[in-house]
């Protein structure tokens, strides 16, 4: 099973997204963001980082590279793509998922370990958890404050989009505690903690993060 | 415009000079013109005037710093001092190359710049080595915690090292954070960078093969961080002259991310015969330092230089501190392949020289020659001094000043009083409001990060190979007894590294001192090395490296001596790392290590009665020693559930940080003087947590070190049998509010305040 991590100038959770795809049993590839080139993968994770250091708005100049084009039409297609941190911001910039992130509302990056409750468990990755299950992984952002239009918050809450929710502190103001969310067809999802830092108890506050991985492999061989 | 050329200088032999604005001295001037054979032109004053600075020349400090040259020679050193930064053999192949440097002064005048440049400047060092760079560290001092500008300079320092550490997706996993009146005017901004390559990778700054060409790849050279030159900028401006510029320069991580990404592509592809960052002093440190180090001469053609600011003048171009940039040798058939390395990466490159053969350093600006030196005599035969040292008059009265005559907690409440006292004032209190703004997690390879005792990184995810990096600094201690104090602090680095289960390695040092005119802080300096050099020798470790900070310093009262040392260590298989925090119930607690009645610099000391005097505690090289080889073998052998390294705040702040890391407590007996027990700072103690105590007992025995059962861990307060029960929700209460109430934040709590009365105020 071919999961493609995509490397934009600035991205810096490449590696550890790679090793949490290894870890799950699936084969991490590497993609150049400047390339047209998926490289047949069967899902994509856009990882964390500064992706062009923030400039103009976060996510906003990686969402318009060249792989982001191909990505783009490929998750119309049902490819299964994650977008964590300033993935899941380059997903919004790039109009797969709604809403925005902005600063926090305490205006600090913030690192901490962070209670989540899984709201969706039938979405390409998240088939391993079960809904309504706490898992505990990192939280690190200085623009993860996700917001909508009221009526657009409602819209999602009524197509049951909201993936996950911030439990036990809201750690960057996020609208209805809101921390990732789906597409309609829940092939793409995006979240501002990062899964892949939680995959090995030597370096993790959990495991919990592995799900995602696990979770993808399935959604591939059932696709 | 007219240019100052060689020619012109040597024809015009009187023109008057700035050399005293520039910072040098009247027989500095004359030596620069005894070398030359010539007064030196505009650009070529510029240079001497950069490089034989303090900061870049070591002039007062070098002749005391040959100390640690005399070491005796360590096999795991495969690079010493000299070089950008030590490397050392950690086994399995690889080569760790680690370094602290200060930007104390950047930092004071622009917090959030100069700190994240500071970080960015170290980061360029470690990757010059060839390495890459896996973590970074902060050892950081501000005013009072409470004084108004410490609320200006420490939020912007933090987000600062943030800032630009998180943007290069490098974890901060440990460091310092301490506050005294001293540092008001002058905040320390000490940051480590740590990198691992293979042996076979290590890179140096040299400038090999005639013909071979000068390429700078980086960002665009700009006016920022021209400092001591804007005298020698105002004689050439002109109406439509550039406005002058901030002398502290501005940081884009960005940037020196893809900067990171090329180098480690070139070196790969073997594209690289020398290599050298671009830091203090820019241009001319760089190019006179890899033609110093090489065996030929150098020529730079300056009009090639990309430039933000078409206006510079080429003294600027050569003084600029711009950063994210690096200038490295390339055989000329490897070019083509170099610029195709910095494409990919949208790293801007040009080729602005070539070496040559000779022993000359020569600039041209658009044809003509406006610096002809020998290098050597700018990069490293800069002047010498042995500046005058004397003892300083106070220390006498101050030793004196015996703190056996504080008055001590009498009862029960009063201990307890102190104990929160002493946790919840701001050097002891909980440090999340700044660490959080840290990213720890980046790369994947963190095993123990701050609040742990040393940070822990695995650098080998098949064998688990791995080290551990801890910064400590106690200038208390230092300003009590310099040479004593500096030893302390290796201790402590020593022992916290240990703590962990790793085995100690090596050392680096960021040594932060007032002005080296002033005779007292010489002769504090030339202690502290002293001490420094012969802890290493007694420790049998290498000192790899290290950085000189010196005036810092408010008018004429210097700061209190502070060395902050760092030790470096390794972990054969880092699954056996031991952690501090207590996890468990019905682990017995047990301190190692004997403890006796030393309050002189202690926290409560300090946070209590307002008071510094008297000794610092006895050191005890050996004593540590034994110490770390029984932490590495109860680590080994998995004997241990926890270990915590007894610092500033003794036994009291350890037993706070164990149990609250994970809402453990614990019933404890200290026997008749809880008090000397809880506050005592004796070196080369730790507290461990252990489900096999008769064989941790017999370990210790065999190793020679003393063993105290505490207790027992469990329950949701900490117990003093038979004087005390603190709460853990009151005791974190009291530690976690602290920092949060001063510098604000999202949640915030009121400060833990003492009652009335059972705190002395004198």
């Amino acid at each position: 099973m071919r999961i493609g991590v995509i490397t934009f100038p600035g991205s810096l959770d490449d590696v550890d997204a790679a090793r949490a795809v290894r870890l799950a049993g699936g084969e991490p590839v590497a993609l150049w963001h400047g390339d047209h080139d998926l490289k047949d993968v069967d899902a994509v994770v856009l990882p964390g980082g500064f992706s062009y250091g923030d400039y103009l708005r976060a996510g906003a100049i990686a969402a318009r590279s060249p792989l982001m084009q191909d990505v783009v039409a490929a998750a119309h297609g049902g490819l299964p793509v994650l977008g964590i941190c300033n993935g899941f911001q380059v997903l919004c910039e790039a109009g797969l998922l709604p809403g925005a992130l902005t600063r926090n509302s305490h205006l600090h990056f913030r690192n901490r370990d962070q209670l989540l409750r899984v709201e969706r468990a039938d979405t390409a990755w998240t088939s391993d958890y079960a809904e309504g299950q706490q898992i505990l992984i990192p939280v690190k952002n200085g623009e993860g404050r996700y917001v909508a239009a009221d009526a657009d918050l409602d819209r999602l809450e009524g197509e049951n989009r909201v993936v996950f929710r911030y439990v036990e502190g809201n750690p960057n103001g996020s609208s209805r505690d809101i921390a990732g969310v789906t597409s309609a067809n829940g092939r793409v999802v995006g979240l501002m903690p990062h899964p892949e830092h939680a995959v090995e108890d030597l370096t993790g506050p959990s495991t919990d993060g592995l799900g995602f991985f696990t979770s993808v492999l399935k959604a591939v061989v059932s696709a | 415009m007219s240019i100052d050329t060689v020619d012109v200088a040597a024809q015009n032999p009187d023109d008057e000079q700035p050399w005293a604005e520039l910072g040098l001295k009247a027989d500095e001037y004359a030596r620069i013109r005894e070398i030359l054979g010539r007064r030196p032109t505009t650009a070529e004053l510029a240079m001497y005037s950069v490089m034989w600075s303090e900061h870049c020349s070591y002039k007062s400090s070098k002749v005391h710093l040959r100390r640690f040259g005399d070491l005796p020679a360590s096999d795991a050193l495969l690079v010493g001092i000299g070089e950008n930064a030590g490397v050392v053999d950690v086994g399995e192949g690889y080569a760790v190359t680690f370094k602290v440097e200060s930007h104390n002064h950047p930092s004071y005048v622009e917090p959030y710049q100069g700190a994240a440049t500071g970080v960015g400047g170290i980061v360029r060092d470690i990757l010059t080595m060839g390495a890459r760079p896996i973590a970074v560290m902060d050892s950081l001092r501000f005013g009072r915690a409470d004084a108004p500008d410490t609320a200006r300079v420490l939020p912007g320092v933090v987000a600062g090292v943030g800032g630009y550490g998180n943007c290069l997706g490098l974890p901060n996993v440990g460091g310092e954070l301490l506050f005294d009146e001293c540092y008001t005017g002058n905040p320390l901004v000490n940051a480590l960078c740590v990198g691992v390559m293979k042996h076979e990778d290590v890179h140096l700054a040299k400038a090999e093969g005639a013909g071979n060409k000068v390429i700078l790849f980086g960002a665009r050279t700009g006016g920022d961080g021209i400092g001591g030159v804007s005298v020698l900028a105002s004689e050439t401006f002109d109406a439509e002259g550039p406005a002058k510029r901030p002398a502290v320069q501005v940081g884009d991580p960005f940037t020196e991310k893809l900067l990171i990404e090329a180098c480690l592509e070139l070196f790969a592809q073997d594209l690289v015969t020398g290599i050298q960052d671009l830091g203090g002093a820019g241009l001319s440190c760089a190019t006179s330092e890899l033609a110093s180090a090489g065996t030929g001469g150098m020529h730079v053609d300056l009009e090639t230089v990309p430039l933000r600011d078409s206006t510079l003048t080429p003294a600027e171009i050569l003084m600029s501190e711009s950063q994210e940039r690096m200038c490295a040798i390339v055989e000329p058939g490897k070019v083509e392949q170099f610029l195709a390395v910095c494409r990919k990466w949208d790293v801007r490159a040009a080729v602005i020289g070539e070496v040559t053969d000779g022993d000359r350093l020569t600039v041209d600006w658009h044809g003509e020659r406006i610096v002809d030196v020998p290098p050597r005599t700018v990069a490293h035969e800069g002047p010498v001094y042995e500046r005058p040292m004397e003892r300083p008059a106070d220390l006498d009265a101050l030793q004196a000043d015996d703190p056996a005559r504080l008055p001590r907690p009498t009862t029960p409440a009063e201990l307890q009083a102190h104990w929160l006292a002493v946790v919840s004032s701001p050097d002891g209190a909980d440090k999340s409001w700044v660490t959080e703004q840290y990213d720890r997690y980046v790369r994947g390879n963190t095993v123990l990060a701050q609040p742990e005792d040393a940070g822990v990184l695995r650098i080998d995810e098949q064998s688990n190979l791995g080290i551990a990096l801890s910064l400590d600094g106690n200038a208390r201690f230092a300003r009590l007894d310099p040479y004593t104090g500096t030893r302390l602090n290796l201790a402590e680095a020593y022992r916290n590294v240990a703590a962990t289960g790793a085995t100690p390695l090596a050392v680096t040092n960021c040594l932060n001192f007032g002005s080296p005119e002033n005779p007292e802080v010489m002769w504090q300096f030339a202690e502290a090395v002293r001490g420094l050099a012969d802890g290493c020798r007694e420790l049998g470790l290498p000192v790899t490296g290290g950085n000189v900070s010196l005036y810092n310093q408010t008018g004429d009262v210097a700061i209190n001596p502070t060395p902050v040392i760092g030790v470096l260590g390794v972990h054969e298989d880092v699954r056996a790392r031991i952690p501090s925090g207590w996890r468990n119930a019905g682990e017995t607690v047990l301190l190692l290590g004997e403890t006796r009645p030393e309050f002189g610099g202690s926290a409560w000391a300090s946070v209590v009665h307002g008071h510094l005097g008297g000794r610092p505690p006895v050191v005890d090289l050996a004593a540590e020693r034994s110490l770390a080889e029984l932490l590495a073998a109860l680590g080994r052998d998995g004997l241990v559930g926890s270990a915590h390294d007894l610092a500033d705040g003794g036994l009291a702040q350890a037993l706070t940080e164990s149990a609250l890391r994970y809402g453990t407590g614990a019933r404890l007996a200290l026997g008749d003087d809880a008090f000397t027990a809880l506050f005592s700072e004796s070196a080369a103690r730790v507290v461990v947590t252990t489900t096999e105590p008769d064989r941790v007992r017999n370990v210790a025995a065999a190793a020679g070190v003393p063993v105290t059962d505490l207790g027992t861990t469990g329950g949701e307060a900490l117990v003093l049998d038979g004087v005390l029960a603190l709460p853990l929700a009151e005791l974190r209460a009291a530690w976690s509010a602290t920092l949060p109430a001063l510098f604000g934040g999202p949640e915030h709590s009121t400060v833990f305040t003492v009652p009335a009365g059972t705190v002395p105020t004198s």
